[in-house]
């Protein structure tokens, strides 16, 4: 199985195929719904971001609170879908790419296609084995949103899914 | 009269919150075992073996089945011959599920406002509450932690007389189709037919509740299980989305009485973890 290291070169993004299992490496931020809605917000009113999009990969992830001596709590990925309307928003300012659950709109594949992204999708249903590879955590912004604050985690082995090529080829198209 | 103390179900709710988070229902693992023997395809493969070694993680370490812990949904059926002791019914339940949810580890997922606020409540509280007098000194207690991200899929419609079995059959897979991959298939499908707009959703959530082992008792229902279970696999949206002869692992139909004029029908979407517990409050 392929294993990358993230952020990834633009060559190795587009050598991807929808449908591909990988192991993802490296630093992701955490961000769903309410953490989009505040990086939107302070993007209009030009205010400074609580981190730098540039070339950075978002899981779509709310998990429960970690037990004493645990990183992280159950950490499986929520819909995607939700996020959609943020994402060409994000893309300009560089995001590299999204890991999630579910299908995405046609405006994230342009968006997917015309950077030359990424869209991960890992396991629906399964934040009990995913939260086994994610090995660091630490907070960034928005506390007061509990489990839909963003947080810096880091990943071994993290195991999914090519979900959206750079080509804009879908897992959920495929035979 | 028996007098029954209200710590007792906040007692209970606390320690089925915990429970139910970790630990799929028997039926359901079976299910799932049963299904992953039927998948051809790599990807549909590996989901299934995901799904199946996900829950002996929780079971082990005692994690959450999934991240999304739900949100409380709580039905009581009290003896008209009991009388409730030692503080306020309502916010016994209301506590059992903030310790439940606090004192285990599972995510506070309720916002108190839900279009202006939106603001985190800390203890997954409130509850919703369905409570029913009944006869007898009895209490039943019974407790489901939906996910919201198969909830979301959730449809209702209000179908005529005419429309028939074949309009409760498409309008089944039409919700079904638009949950697609989203929803975290292998789906469990609560279906509601009859009643009134609104206790027809309330119905198709009930029909969640049912175990495994059991189908309608009404042959004819039982009969139309079957075969929107079969429409739905041959859907093929398959485990996780990613193809394959799993869909859905069951079908559960709860019917009631309605009007001369209608034929309300709900479509309770449910992940593969529907948790649920029951118990008696004695």
């Amino acid at each position: 199985m392929k294993r990358l290291s993230l952020p990834l070169d633009e060559e190795i993004r587009t050598s991807l195929h929808a449908g591909e299992p990988v192991l993802l490496n490296g630093e992701i931020y955490t961000a769903r719904d309410a953490a989009h809605k505040k990086l939107h917000e302070l993007i209009q009113k030009n205010k400074p971001l609580p981190f730098d999009l540039k070339d950075c990969y978002i899981y779509y992830v709310g998990p429960t609170p970690a037990k004493p001596g645990q990183v992280i709590g159950s950490a499986g990925p929520t819909t995607s879908g939700r996020m959609d309307s943020y994402v060409p928003e994000l893309a300009q300012y560089g995001m590299q790419g999204m890991i999630g659950k579910g299908r995405r709109n046609d405006s994230v594949k342009e968006t997917i296609k015309k950077n030359h992204m990424v869209y991960f999708v890992a396991g629906g249903g399964a934040g009990a084995l995913l939260s086994r590879s994610i090995i660091k955590r630490e907070p960034v912004a928005f506390e007061e949103l509990l489990a839909e604050a963003v947080t810096k985690i880091t990943v071994k082995d993290f195991p999914c899914f090519v979900g959206i090529d750079a080509e804009g080829n879908d897992i959920y198209d495929l035979d | 009269m028996k007098e029954i103390q209200v710590k007792k179900i906040s007692d209970a709710l606390r320690k089925a919150c915990g429970e139910i988070a970790v630990d799929y229902a028997p039926d359901i693992v079976a299910a799932l075992k049963k299904c992953a023997q039927q998948e051809t395809g790599e990807r549909s493969i590996e989901a299934m073996n995901m799904l199946l070694q996900n829950a002996k993680i929780a079971h082990q370490d005692r994690i959450p089945i999934c991240q999304d812990t739900g949100m409380a949904i709580v039905w009581l059926r009290v003896g008209q011959d009991v009388h409730f002791v030692g503080g306020s019914l309502q916010q016994s339940i209301q506590k059992g599920i903030a310790d439940g949810y606090t004192g285990n580890y599972l995510r506070a997922s309720i916002v108190d406002d839900p279009l202006y606020g939106r603001k985190n409540t800390k203890t997954n509280t409130p509850a919703v509450i369905h409570m029913e007098i009944v006869e007898g000194d009895r209490v039943s207690l019974e407790l489901m932690a939906k996910g919201f991200g198969s909830e979301n899929k959730s449809a209702v419609k209000m179908l005529t007389p005419a429309d028939g079995e074949q309009g409760v059959i498409d309008f089944v897979l039409e919700t079904v189709k638009k949950a697609g991959p989203n929803a975290c298939p292998p789906f469990i499908i609560g279906v509601g037919i009859g009643g009134s707009f609104d206790s027809v959703t309330e119905l198709s959530k009930y029909a969640l509740m049912r175990s495994f082992t059991e189908s309608n008792p009404d042959v004819r229902y039982a009969a139309l299980e079957q075969k929107l279970l079969d429409e739905i696999n041959a859907l093929h949206i398959g485990p996780m989305g990613f193809h394959g002869n799993t869909t859905a692992l069951k079908v559960q139909i709860e019917e009631a009485p309605t009007h001369i004029a209608g034929m309300p029908v709900a479509v309770n979407m449910c992940c593969h973890a529907c948790r649920h517990w029951k118990g008696e409050i004695e």
